[in-house]
């Protein structure tokens, strides 16, 4: 059930075809079935090893470094508390603690109805915007302890569905490589000379040198 | 503060989302000002992929001169030329790859964001000015996870960029030809770490190279030579192809041309990016200037700040007067790193302010040099004890030895007339492969060497080695 759909298969297949070796699409592949599946699963994990030709336990190695992946289920959606120093001058372990609160959780668990994760995070670049905090990695700035209420009512309710799609999706948009304008990704091993746009012989910097 | 425009696209605002746009040079935010700025159209309307047509009626090797003669520094936060990093390509080895340093999470940085955000395709011109000039033939943008709306307005940019023939086969019906491929970061400040971000980009987990090589202009992507820069070296690239090395280094100072993007958080009036003249703004005009920060909150004191980034040694009020320039930083003992300032005001608790820096390196640390995986972890974990009140003064002492594990010898601090301290000067020795250990100890460390009393404050005193006798020695004097 939790192996890539026909479609994303389709996907994967576009993605490992834009880099020079297969196993740099192995993070953009657990990506796409996090987004499938909302976490990482063992099946999606065997399935990747399939599709970049190397072992299940290579996919594993490799993912359970990165943060963003998930192994067991987690809520629809995932609030990341930033914690690191500038948001905590302007109140980050108050935003926390009271998020603790009004969820019911500690951090690091999910609401009983399985709808929010509240995990506590480090830096999201949105320092000047402090104390800031990311759904599903979408940015909310200068965050009150009212406005956190706010947007937790408006998550149950649905309203930012528009804005905030399930956690595992990325990016609404995603890259395509056009077939007709794309050069298309070499094997490093494939490629023995340079590109066309460079002259073959680099004229010398001193005369000395020049034939 | 928007300004009422004919056309809804064409609203234009003076702040943005963290933004704000000064009377200033604008060499990497001349569109922010846009409500549209991350558009083709917008992009195209404003001078977007002149700079790229410009590049491509030179030769390769005119353009890398030009980049070269601008001594355009890299903003990642080693501050290396770029043009100079480009020449290390060792001759006649191929392919070479471009790989775009993205995964911005440098604590209080926030720069490379907002140029994806506002302006994706600036970044790209960036990278097509570089794959021409240095002969790269794939360009790879890893673009940090957690940056959901980059990395959708970056595919958009890409994908209108490639329809429109700027991108790819035969751009602008040239012999050019180059993929910009996005790639999704998952979550790993290490990354940053440019051996670690090539590491990541094939499919391996992100841990940094060991050295040497050291240069992955030489040894790179697959083995292959790779040239790694920053977003914000990148976005500088369209300025200098459109109006010239001349122009660009008419801007700032002689050793650090053009301007820079520096984010100020914390106790400020108005916090901010702000887009700033290189070399010659000092840490007063942006912390307490009119059109930056605009000094203390509260009409507070200052108590500190970071100047760099959290990895970078702290500063204290004697330091106000210093220009934002590498070289005046690193005598003063700390960086410019990433272009991040970090301000703490008098009511600051300083050991606690630390311990956020501390746990950030702990929990980032890869796990592949042991004096930062257990290191890092054992400093923050006294730091912690010593905040609750159950710390000795044999803990402060330990996290200078642990420190000295990590930075052997004489470690960066800044001077304090109030202490009467002498500066050390930047950089420290290090045991570690990259600088995630080093960042681990620099926040602590400076927290400890400025605001000592602090620290002793909270821990008991206790004789330092406490020796228990199990038995009663024979023929001791009783």
């Amino acid at each position: 059930m939790s192996r890539l759909s026909d479609h994303n298969v389709v996907i994967a297949k576009e993605i490992i075809g834009q880099y020079p070796k297969q196993k740099s699409a192995l993070v953009p592949l657990v990506h796409l079935s996090q987004e499938q599946n909302g976490y990482v699963t063992e099946d999606a994990m065997r399935h990747i090893a399939e599709l970049v030709n190397v072992t299940p336990a290579e996919v594993l190695g490799t993912a359970s470094f990165y943060e963003m992946f998930k192994f067991e289920p987690v809520g629809k959606y995932v609030i990341n508390v930033c914690t690191t120093l500038s948001c905590a001058l302007l109140g980050a372990g108050e935003l926390l603690h009271h998020a603790e609160e009004k969820l019911g959780v500690k951090a690091g668990g999910t609401t009983a109805d399985g709808l929010i994760t509240l995990e506590p995070a480090e830096c999201q670049a949105a320092c000047t915007e402090a104390p800031c905090l990311q759904v599903n990695y979408r940015h909310k700035y200068r965050v009150t302890h009212d406005d956190f209420d706010q947007m937790i009512d408006d998550l149950r309710s649905g309203k930012l569905d528009a804005e905030i799609p399930p956690h595992g999706t990325l990016g609404l948009q995603r890259q395509h490589i056009p077939h007709d304008k794309g050069v298309g990704a070499v094997h490093p091993d494939d490629v023995t000379s340079g590109p066309v746009w460079i002259p073959v012989v680099v004229a010398p910097d001193n005369e000395g040198a020049s034939k | 503060m928007s300004h009422p425009t004919n056309s809804p696209g064409a609203e234009t605002h003076d702040y943005i989302a963290g933004f704000y746009i000064g009377d200033r040079p604008k060499v990497v935010t001349s569109r922010f000002e846009y409500e549209d700025s991350h558009t083709l159209e917008r992009f195209l309307a404003t001078d977007g992929y002149e700079g790229l047509k410009k590049c491509l009626a030179m030769s390769p090797q005119e353009m890398h001169d030009e980049v070269r003669n601008s001594t355009v520094l890299g903003r990642g936060g080693a501050g290396f030329p770029a043009g100079v990093k480009w020449g290390f390509t060792p001759e006649g080895v191929w392919p070479r790859y471009l790989v775009v340093n993205g995964d911005e999470s440098e604590p209080g940085t926030y720069k490379d964001r907002l140029l994806m955000e506002r302006d994706p395709h600036q970044l790209i011109e960036g990278c097509l000015i570089a794959c021409y000039a240095a002969g790269l033939s794939q360009c790879f943008l890893y673009v940090r996870g957690e940056m959901a709306v980059a990395q959708e307005r970056i595919a958009t940019a890409l994908n209108d960029a490639y329809a429109a023939g700027y991108i790819g086969k035969n751009i602008l019906g040239t012999d050019f030809s180059v993929d910009i491929v996005l790639h999704w970061g998952a979550g790993a400040y290490v990354v940053g770490e440019e051996t670690a971000l090539i590491e990541s980009l094939e499919g391996e987990r992100g841990m940094p190279r060991l050295k040497p090589p050291f240069f992955p202009a030489a040894v790179g992507l697959y083995g292959k030579p790779t040239i790694v820069n920053n977003v914000e070296t990148l976005a500088n690239l369209p300025f200098v192809a459109i109006h010239g090395s001349a122009a660009y280094t008419a801007i700032g100072t002689p050793t650090s041309p053009g301007t820079r993007m520096v984010a100020v958080s914390g106790h400020v009036k108005r916090p901010g990016v702000y887009e700033i003249i290189n070399g010659s703004t000092t840490f007063r005009d942006i912390i307490y200037g009119d059109e930056f920060s605009q000094g203390i909150r509260d009409g507070n004191d200052i108590k500190a700040f970071v100047p760099g980034g959290g990895s970078a040694p702290w500063f204290v009020e004697d330091q106000l007067d210093i220009p934002f320039e590498g070289k005046e930083a690193s005598a003063a003992g700390s960086m410019l790193g990433s272009g991040a300032i970090m301000v703490m005001d008098s009511t600051t608790d300083i050991p606690a302010a630390a311990y956020t820096l501390t746990k950030f390196y702990a929990h980032e640390s890869c796990g592949k040099c042991t004096p930062c995986r257990e290191g890092g972890t054992w400093l923050m974990r006294m730091l912690e004890r010593v905040i609750a009140g159950h710390g000795t003064d044999a803990d402060l002492d330990q996290m200078r030895e642990v420190g000295q594990t990590i930075c052997p010898g004489d470690m960066p601090h800044a001077s304090s007339e109030r202490l009467g301290l002498e500066a050390v000067p930047f950089p420290y020795k290090m045991t570690t492969i990259c600088f995630v250990g080093p960042s681990a100890w620099a926040p602590l460390h400076s927290a400890l060497t400025l605001f000592p009393e602090e620290f002793e404050a909270r821990v008991t005193k206790v004789p330092k080695r406490i020796s228990i006798p199990v038995t009663a020695l024979s023929g001791a004097d009783a």
